[in-house]
């Protein structure tokens, strides 16, 4: 199958900092990549690059054969590339319906306000929010923000997702869910560029790993044989992470 | 509950349009002015109330509607005509304006709106061969029986408010209110839900803008004099934000009952202690902030009631 959404040179610098450095890597649509770097690696930095939030200082971003890198985020966002945000971003005085509703209304195919609600409770039954729908978004938990972040770019019918850090802050029965989340929404169509912490989730959903550190990309491959790469075990990982995980593949 | 908002509205239209039957000119007076602002207010709701864009460019808007409908008038053109070339200018120049203000988000966008009443002034009284400067321009006034000319003012206001109520109700239910209520709660993010912000701002500044400038031009003809000190008046671009805050900004209702409440107690005020109403101004901005923070329309009275009675048993017990 042939790129779907491709980067290429992209390098995006903020006064003296290169937060991003000549990264170049293509997504096949309906796979899961994962990206994982450490803190101020370039991750979030990279995803504003190619949703328009902060246009790429070099080198171009492609998507479906176009080339998109001076696009706005609303032009990112009706053209199928949503992203949830890692510091969560909801409409606080909306109800958690309403905030959901504005991501199908504007995001999604255009349709009437009644019409958008009645998506919208289909994506918040999804993730499960369903039973607080009439909520204000303000009075939410930190988890259950993170899943409004996700049913809102859900509800704008993306054709690539951004998930950065959807799983933060998550407790161990809740990240089985998350993954089942993920796997379904995959399973839709649907390219998925999953940033995370949780060597866990990665591990068990990417099919491929991107990794980042300041802000050059350093692996690119099949999971496994990343998390084994003696760069990023550097970089990243850590020894002793190393040879838990070796040990896991072992057992 | 829209219909019954539709009907209220229908009744207090009804209640100013009756008054030149009962009422005597003064209250026929101040009702014309309680129309626009009214129709002043409710502009403002656009921008201030549901973009939640702070502007004081209201007397800017208003300002120009005056002098782009005396001049035109001045030069021949019938009063009806150059209503609507007032109405035309002044739309044009909030959206060639908008789209370079509308860039700055927070207090220097409340800064630079200001700085648009002041330049707008500036601008008026120096060009004297146009405007006739500090001197002032005369429009022909409406040779009819005084109580006909009011009764004919006070109608085509109430008019412009049925207008700009109508658009109201139209926004709050479609698209483009909601949009707009996103970019109020938090522009980033409806940016990222595919909200054409820049657009949908430069909207909402014209559909500030526009009627203020019909108002503008129909004051004008009223009056029969303008000159760039009451055209432009900083005051009427504190009050108006006031009187729709008060009210309860970005609602349906709220800039009537806001500019109901607000002109009734000018008036009280004006007429009891002359000399006190600036500060009344003042008062009702304190007020505001501390005690109705989402304007009469927001606020659970309820809530009030229970909090003061709480008080009230807490401060008997102990
Ligand atoms: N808007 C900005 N202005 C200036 N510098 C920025 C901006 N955004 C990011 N940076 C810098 O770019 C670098 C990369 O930051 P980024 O947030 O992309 O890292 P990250 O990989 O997402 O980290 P984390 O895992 O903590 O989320 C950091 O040094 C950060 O300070
Ligand atoms: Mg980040």
């Amino acid at each position: 199958m042939s790129d779907y959404l491709r980067l290429e040179n992209v390098s995006k610098t903020f006064g003296g900092i290169r937060a991003v450095n000549d990264v170049s890597f293509a997504l096949k649509q309906g796979e899961i990549v994962g990206l994982i770097g450490p803190n101020g690696a370039g991750k979030t930095t990279l995803v504003n690059v190619i949703t328009g939030v902060h246009p790429a200082s070099l080198g171009r971003v492609i998507f479906q054969g176009e080339e998109v890198t001076r696009q706005k985020p609303f032009q990112a966002a009706r053209r199928g590339l949503a992203r949830t945000f890692q510091i969560v971003q909801p409409f606080p005085e909306m109800t958690v319906l309403d905030n959901v509703a504005a991501g199908a209304l504007f995001g999604g195919s255009p349709e009437g306000l009644a019409e958008a609600r009645e998506h919208a409770h289909r994506h918040l039954a999804f993730v499960g929010l369903d039973p607080i729908a009439d909520q204000p978004a303000a009075s939410l938990t930190l988890p259950n923000r993170k899943r409004l972040e996700l049913a809102k770019s859900l509800a704008m019918n993306p054709k690539v997702l951004m998930l950065d850090e959807v799983n933060a802050g998550l407790n161990t029965g809740e990240i089985d869910t998350a993954l089942d989340l993920i796997r379904r929404i995959s399973e839709r169509g649907i390219t998925i560029l999953l940033i995370e912490h949780l060597m866990k989730v990665v591990m068990s959903v990417s099919q491929r790993l991107l990794v980042l550190h300041h802000g050059a990309l350093i692996a690119e491959g099949e999971p496994q044989k990343v998390v084994n790469d003696q760069h990023v075990v550097e970089a990243y990982l850590g020894e002793k992470f190393a040879k838990r995980l070796k040990e896991m593949g072992h057992a | 509950m829209r219909a019954a908002k539709v009907l209220l509205f229908v009744a207090w239209i009804a209640v100013l349009a009756a008054t030149p039957f009962f009422a005597d000119n003064n209250i026929v007076r101040t009702a014309i002015m309680l129309a626009m602002y009214s129709v002043l207010a409710y502009s403002w709701n656009f921008i201030g109330g549901f973009t939640g864009y702070p502007s004081f460019a209201t007397a800017a808007f208003f300002g120009l509607g005056c002098y782009a409908g005396a001049i035109v008038e001045h030069a021949g053109v019938p009063m009806a005509l150059a209503w609507i070339a007032a109405t035309v200018f002044v739309a044009l120049f909030a959206a060639v304006l908008g789209a370079i203000v509308l860039r700055l988000r927070g207090h220097y966008f409340a800064i630079g709106s200001i700085a648009i009443v002041e330049v707008c002034r500036l601008v008026v009284s120096s060009w004297s061969s146009l405007t006739g400067g500090g001197n002032g321009l005369n429009v022909p006034l409406l040779m009819w029986h005084p109580n006909t000319v009011a009764m004919f003012f006070l109608y085509v206001m109430l008019g412009l408010l049925a207008i700009v109520f109508a658009i109201t109700v139209f926004v709050d239910n479609h698209r483009l209110g909601f949009g707009l209520k996103c970019i109020r709660q938090n522009e980033d993010a409806a940016d990222m839900v595919g909200v054409n912000t820049t657009r949908y701002k430069v909207i909402a500044f014209v559909l500030s803008a526009f009627l203020c400038g019909t108002a503008g031009a129909v004051y004008a003809s009223w009056v029969g004099y303008i000159d760039p000190t009451d055209s432009f008046q900083i005051l009427l671009t504190v009050k108006v934000p006031v009187m729709t805050l008060l009210g309860g900004a970005g609602t349906v209702l709220g800039p009537a009952i806001g500019t109901a409440a607000f002109v009734v107690l000018e008036e009280f005020f004006w007429a009891n202690f002359l000399s006190w109403n600036r500060a009344i101004l003042g008062l009702i901005i304190v007020f505001l902030i501390f005690f109705l923070p989402g304007g009469l329309l927001n606020t659970s009275f309820r809530r009030v009631v229970r909090r003061l009675r709480g008080r009230e048993s807490a401060g008997a017990s102990a």
